[in-house]
């Protein structure tokens, strides 16, 4: 497998590096792992701190900026941050408003965050946590890690961020951040898996004419191989699966996420197939975002979220954001 | 009787051990993880190394409190705070005493057992670290090498499972026929202890 890299042990530290140089309006510290936006911290403005595992760029150092993230914490190429480094972020971007963790629903993502909540608040930070957990493929959450935190954090960052930004105090940013989750599903589809730096192979192995149904974004398998199906196959698949286990009363936000491997041309051919299915469901859609958004280094495939918005959440949604990964209105 | 320097030896032969095994781990961790374990153990360990080789603490607590602080601050993922909680608590149980017996250390790791199983909400046949520290901590009372005996068989017995916590529990059904990587490393941990209590003290850990 042929890659854009020095050597696989410095990948994440050479990606801030650039980040650093293409992003002045960020603070990249690249010894300790932290994206921080150069105003923090902002003087009456809750924060919001969110990270994970390196590999689901522009996931979550991308999303740092006015109207969504005020730190980020990459971690190791699919391997949780560890607590001194979201510590060292919440202090950076605290203004004595408090801090609002995004966390992603994966055992270490949860542990870490958990320890350095705890650590923070020693330091006198007040701090609040948000779970994202949207992946409608993990059907078995009494047997399992639960479900896992996907395209939604995406949708979760963009809305509590503009909360944070209007100036709501941290118990509203909070709740909101928990009503877009609770009112957010995902499914994921993979073509491909995908090669880690470290390993320098595919993560499993998929036959040429399968497909993987109900994929994480780690590389991991999902439930169920089939015979390859076409985009509008794939966009029915996908869509009942979030359908099946949510019946939105109100228009949805609708994002179509590309896995990292997946040419945008086939992205909005995917598009049109997933908004053929939920006409026909009739699930009327309000917002509608198209890229490389939450990924999984080169696997190929899409993941299908949907958030039922009521007039608040678009709102927000609407709000002017300017980050390196999601930029409008400003 | 164990002083700081057994301790010490223990961990410089867990770091060797998981230097010798880590692709080993890796490649358990392909199937049904990301293909990391192995990597971000070695990480850790190679700071704990780092640290004791600079300054040895002067008691068994404080050799096993800052190594667990050393695997929480670098190894991320669940494996460090899962790892770290399991030193740390071992070294918090026994305290600031120059010396302790065997049977402390026995205890203290039990305690320690129990804050992982609570920490990551995991039991015994779940596929995970556990089920090979269980049985370790259960045949200390009776000797390290039935310790070791005890967590090999428990992480071998872990690969007819089916994971029910942690990154290979999405996998459901495909995940049996794997030996689980984290029982699999906390199985070399285990070895570690006995490996250095049988070389007693005049040989080094490493």
């Amino acid at each position: 497998m042929r890659m854009l890299i020095n050597v696989p042990e410095t990948v994440v530290a050479d990606a801030l590096r650039g980040m650093a140089a293409a992003h002045p309006e960020l603070t990249v510290d690249v010894e300790n792992r932290v994206v921080v936006r150069r105003d923090a911290p902002v003087a009456g403005k809750v924060a919001l701190v969110s990270g994970g595992g390196s590999g689901h760029e522009p996931l979550h150092g991308g999303f740092v900026g006015p109207g969504m993230l005020s730190a980020a914490c990459p971690g190791e190429v699919f391997t949780s941050p560890v607590p001194d480094q979201m510590v060292r972020a919440a202090a950076a971007v605290d203004s004595g408003s408090g801090v609002l963790f995004i966390v992603k629903n994966y055992t270490g993502d949860v542990l870490n965050f958990d320890m350095a909540a705890e650590l923070a608040e020693d330091e006198g930070i007040r701090v609040a946590k948000v779970l994202v957990n949207d992946d409608v493929a993990v059907t078995d959450s009494l047997y399992t890690a639960g479900r896992r935190g996907t395209g939604a954090t995406l949708f979760v960052e963009k809305i509590a961020g503009a909360a944070a930004e209007e100036g709501a105090p941290l118990d509203r940013v909070e709740a909101l951040a928990r009503q877009v989750n609770e009112k957010s599903r995902s499914f994921g589809v993979a073509l491909s898996a995908c090669t880690t730096p470290a390993k320098g192979t595919p993560t499993f192995e998929l036959p040429p004419g399968e497909l993987e149904l109900g994929i994480g974004i780690h590389g991991e398998p999902g439930r169920e191989r089939r015979p390859m199906m076409t985009s509008g196959e794939i966009a029915e698949v996908a869509v009942q699966a979030i359908l099946d286990d949510i019946t939105p009363r109100n228009p949805v936000l609708l994002l179509v996420n590309g896995m990292g491997a997946t040419p945008l041309l086939e992205l909005y051919g995917f598009n049109a197939e997933v908004q053929r299915v939920l006409a026909e469901r009739g699930v009327p859609v309000a917002r509608v975002l198209v890229g490389n958004y939450v990924t999984s280094l080169d696997m190929a495939g899409a993941s299908v979220t949907l958030c039922e918005a009521d007039e608040e959440l678009l709102r927000l949604w609407d709000a002017p954001v300017s980050t390196p990964g999601l930029r409008w209105g400003m | 009787m164990l002083d700081a320097d057994f301790f010490r030896r223990w961990m410089l032969a867990a770091a060797s051990s998981v230097d010798r095994e880590a692709e080993r781990l890796t490649a358990l961790d392909s199937p049904i993880g990301d293909a990391d374990h192995g990597t971000n153990l070695q990480r850790g360990f190679a700071a704990v190394r780092e640290a004791l080789e600079k300054e040895p603490p002067a008691t068994p607590g404080a050799v096993l409190t800052q190594a667990g602080r050393l695997l929480i601050s670098k190894v991320g993922g669940a494996s460090g705070p899962l790892y770290g909680t399991l030193l740390r608590r071992t070294g918090k149980a026994l305290g600031d005493a120059a010396e302790v017996s065997e049977e402390q250390l026995a205890d203290a790791l039990r305690a320690a057992v129990e804050a992982v199983k609570q920490l990551g909400g995991a039991a015994p046949g779940d596929k995970t670290m556990v089920d090979a520290l269980v049985p370790a901590v259960d045949a200390l009372g009776d000797s390290f090498a039935a310790a070791r005996r005890a967590a090999e068989e428990g992480a071998v017995a872990t690969t007819p499972l089916q994971a029910r916590k942690g990154r290979a529990s999405y996998l459901g059904e495909r995940s049996i026929g794997h030996q689980d990587p984290g029982a699999t490393s906390s199985a070399l941990l285990i070895a570690a202890l006995a490996g250095t209590a049988e070389a007693g003290g005049e040989s080094g850990g490493e």
